[in-house]
């Protein structure tokens, strides 16, 4: 690699990738329409496919380009289609109800990230890796993603802050240590796959049984 | 190559897949308990090819057996077993209520053994990114048996399990990241850097501050699961809403499986961090479970999540005595960990069986079994002294040890212990006392009850509180040892 490009520019383009994802994760903090944000998930599992096999060219790490096709398969063309398709059979409305508006939510985002980048900034030291300098914005995409979760009110864009979750685990591990053993990485995929399944179920149990996906209706069991 | 360890594994994988086919058919529940009980003896094999031979590390190094994790392969696949034994009648009845219908328990069936399999997968995984992934697929094959019943209550029970444990052992894997990337400056990239033999060798190498990061991470995510407050949201949910076999595999099996994970992640966090660290998280996170479920038990009105409090409880004082560490807590951890399974998965059986005499889990309307069958309400008394600590059974001995150690290392900690075991024992035993005695409300079942397995557990854990075979003892100091 350092005969095409030097060390300093393949850090440049994995900072700018990962500085998109960041903006991505915002950009699905702040959506209300659910089908714009299954798009932005798509394309937040895009920019994560694209920066995997980046840094597995930049390395010579032949196996995330593996993860990289695990990627491209599952997050940016099998679960999207899935939720589609999900969106239009249980007749969801277009809307995305949130419970704290979107606003104060970005700023509890802004807050979080400070908090990440501070978490993250003994640890990168650390790291033997190039990439090591977006794991303080891996963490951040995690709590965003699980900021997303706690503030949605239906349980479609729930499902997808878990998953971006999931994205932005990934791109953790890629930027700590050039991902995870082969083995595992094909466990998590395997889980997220049957995970996706099940959910898909389950929302039509849900459905059936309230006529609507608002997880409000899911609030009688106390203590 | 070890064929103990492929078959304790394979069976309940296998079985998973006939039952998929077969799980309907009336013959299903025998299927499921003939899967249990080979797996029950592949796991007989597997402990006693250890104790002959030592620890086994087997398929390309991603599976082995020490002296800890051999005794809870053995008590899961037992629990496993007679669970699966007391699900037949039990569930026959569920369907005769008309609450199931044939495809659902084809389901239950499949995701049962699965579910086996994906608590033995966490405890032989030697790759800790194993353990993560068998952990989350725990989670997937129980989410569909909490919501069999498809009330309004059992889905959100269903929801609220997965995001939130969703959500927990992700934490959990980002955890499992930094960890691999502090042994990867050690042992190299690769799998390698997974295997927590080889991370145990290496363990006092591993750069502080990350496993500082990483054991808070992994504390929290497995946590989630063991249901530590204030992560334990979704488990009295889980366990009332789900049908009673699945609350008693949960409350009996997952839980220690998920505490396991921890501690095996704590004893590496401990080699680079040294002791206080990590035990004073897990004493903290311990001591509080312990107190907050103390003071829920007397609020609950539902007895199925009267015992789900209880295990919280329990799964507290457990991760206390294992945070105190040294031989003795660690060994009186380990005992508890075995006499509040077989504990708690009895009473649920009771409890089920309660349920449906008197067709309502609400405790004021469940009232003098003992009346209409002695056997469940004799079940349902004597499992609840059990876990209440009452001498002579196995809970008394493992709580003493633990109090004990607790006053003597910890000794700010015992006030809370005395007062949050006593609370305890005066709201569960206040609710169960008049459940059992008294004008009766119970009818009669149309197939007879399985107690076999109530009484075989009770028998077991009386067993472990009068004596404790020299094998089994030499087996947890084994073990406790190793904890640290």
């Amino acid at each position: 690699m350092t005969e095409l490009l030097s060390a300093a520019l393949v850090g440049q383009i994995i900072n700018m990738l990962a500085s998109v994802l960041l903006l991505l994760s915002f950009a699905m903090l702040a959506q209300r329409r659910i089908l714009s944000l299954i798009d932005l998930f798509a394309a937040q599992g895009f920019v994560l496919m694209l920066s995997t096999a980046f840094v597995g060219w930049a390395t010579g790490q032949v196996h995330l380009y593996v993860s990289a096709a695990i990627t491209l398969g599952l997050k940016v063309l099998f679960l999207p289609w899935v939720l589609h398709r999900l969106i239009r059979r249980l007749n969801v409305k277009w809307d995305v109800e949130t419970l704290i508006n979107i606003p104060t939510t970005l700023l509890v985002g802004i807050v979080l990230v400070i908090l990440a980048f501070n978490v993250a900034q003994p640890v990168s030291q650390l790291a033997g890796t190039v990439t090591r300098g977006t794991l303080g914005i891996a963490l951040a995409a995690v709590l965003l993603a699980f900021l997303m979760m706690i503030t949605r009110s239906k349980a479609v864009p729930q499902v997808i802050g878990f998953l971006a979750m999931e994205n932005s685990l990934f791109f953790a591990a890629t930027a700590a240590t050039y991902g995870m053993p082969m083995v595992v990485e094909l466990g998590i995929a395997l889980d997220v796959l049957v995970g996706i399944i099940i959910l898909a179920v389950f929302f039509f149990q849900i459905r059936e049984r309230f006529d609507s996906l608002d997880i409000r209706h899911l609030e009688k069991l106390k203590e | 190559m070890s064929w103990e360890i492929v078959t304790v594994l394979g069976m309940p994988l296998v079985g998973g897949g006939v039952l998929a086919l077969v799980g309907h058919r009336r013959r299903a529940a025998e299927v499921n308990i003939a899967l249990s009980v080979a797996t029950f003896v592949a796991a007989g094999a597997l402990v006693a090819s250890v104790i002959r031979d030592g620890p086994i590390i087997a398929l390309w190094d991603q599976f082995f057996v020490d002296s800890l994790n051999v005794f809870l392969v053995a008590l899961t696949a037992f629990v496993s077993m007679t669970t699966a034994m007391f699900s037949r009648p039990y569930m026959r009845i569920e369907k005769d209520h008309g609450r199931l219908t044939a495809g659902r328990l084809r389901l239950y069936h499949s995701m049962y053994q699965l579910f086996v399999f994906t608590m033995l997968a966490v405890l032989l995984a030697n790759n800790l990114g194993i353990v993560w992934v068998a952990t989350e697929a725990a989670t997937l094959t129980t989410v569909l048996l909490v919501s069999l019943y498809r009330t309004p209550a059992s889905l959100e029970a269903a929801w609220k399990y997965f995001i939130l444990c969703g959500v927990g052992i992700a934490q959990a894997l980002f955890g499992t990241i930094l960890l691999y990337m502090a042994a990867q400056r050690i042992l190299g990239t690769g799998f390698e850097a997974l295997l927590w033999t080889h991370l145990a060798g290496v363990r006092s190498e591993l750069e502080p501050t990350v496993m500082a990061i990483a054991f808070v991470f992994l504390l929290v995510g497995y946590g989630t699961k063991v249901g530590l407050v204030p992560l334990h949201n979704w488990l009295p949910d889980a366990h009332a809403e789900g049908p009673t076999p699945v609350s008693a595999v949960l409350s009996g099996l997952l839980l220690n499986v998920a505490l396991y994970a921890l501690v095996r992640c704590k004893v590496l966090a401990d080699g680079a961090l040294g002791a206080p660290y990590a035990s004073r998280l897990m004493m903290g996170f311990g001591l509080v479970s312990v107190v907050v479920a103390a003071f829920f038990l007397s609020r609950q009105r539902d007895v199925k999540r009267l015992f789900a409090y209880s295990s919280i409880e329990h799964m507290g004082l457990i991760t206390f005595a294992f945070g105190m560490g040294g031989p003795i807590a660690s060994f009186a951890g380990l005992l508890h960990m075995t006499v509040h399974s077989l504990t708690k998965s009895a009473i649920f059986f009771a409890v089920g069986h309660a349920a449906q005499k008197t067709g309502t889990q609400l405790i004021e309307n469940i009232r003098g079994l003992i009346n209409v069958s002695p056997t469940v309400g004799w079940g349902l008394m004597l499992g609840t002294v059990a876990i209440l600590g009452v001498p002579p059974f196995g809970v008394f001995a493992s709580e003493f040890l633990i109090l004990t150690t607790a006053m003597r290392e910890q000794p700010w900690a015992t006030p809370f212990l005395l007062a949050a075991l006593g609370v305890a024992f005066a709201a569960v035993f206040g609710k169960v006392q008049p459940m059992v005695f008294g004008e009766s409300t119970a009818s009669r079942l149309p197939h007879p009850p399985a107690l076999v397995p109530v009484f075989a557990h009770v028998a077991l854990v009386l067993t472990l509180g009068i004596y404790i075979p020299p094998h089994l003892a030499h087996w947890y100091r084994e073990a406790a040892r190793l904890i640290g």
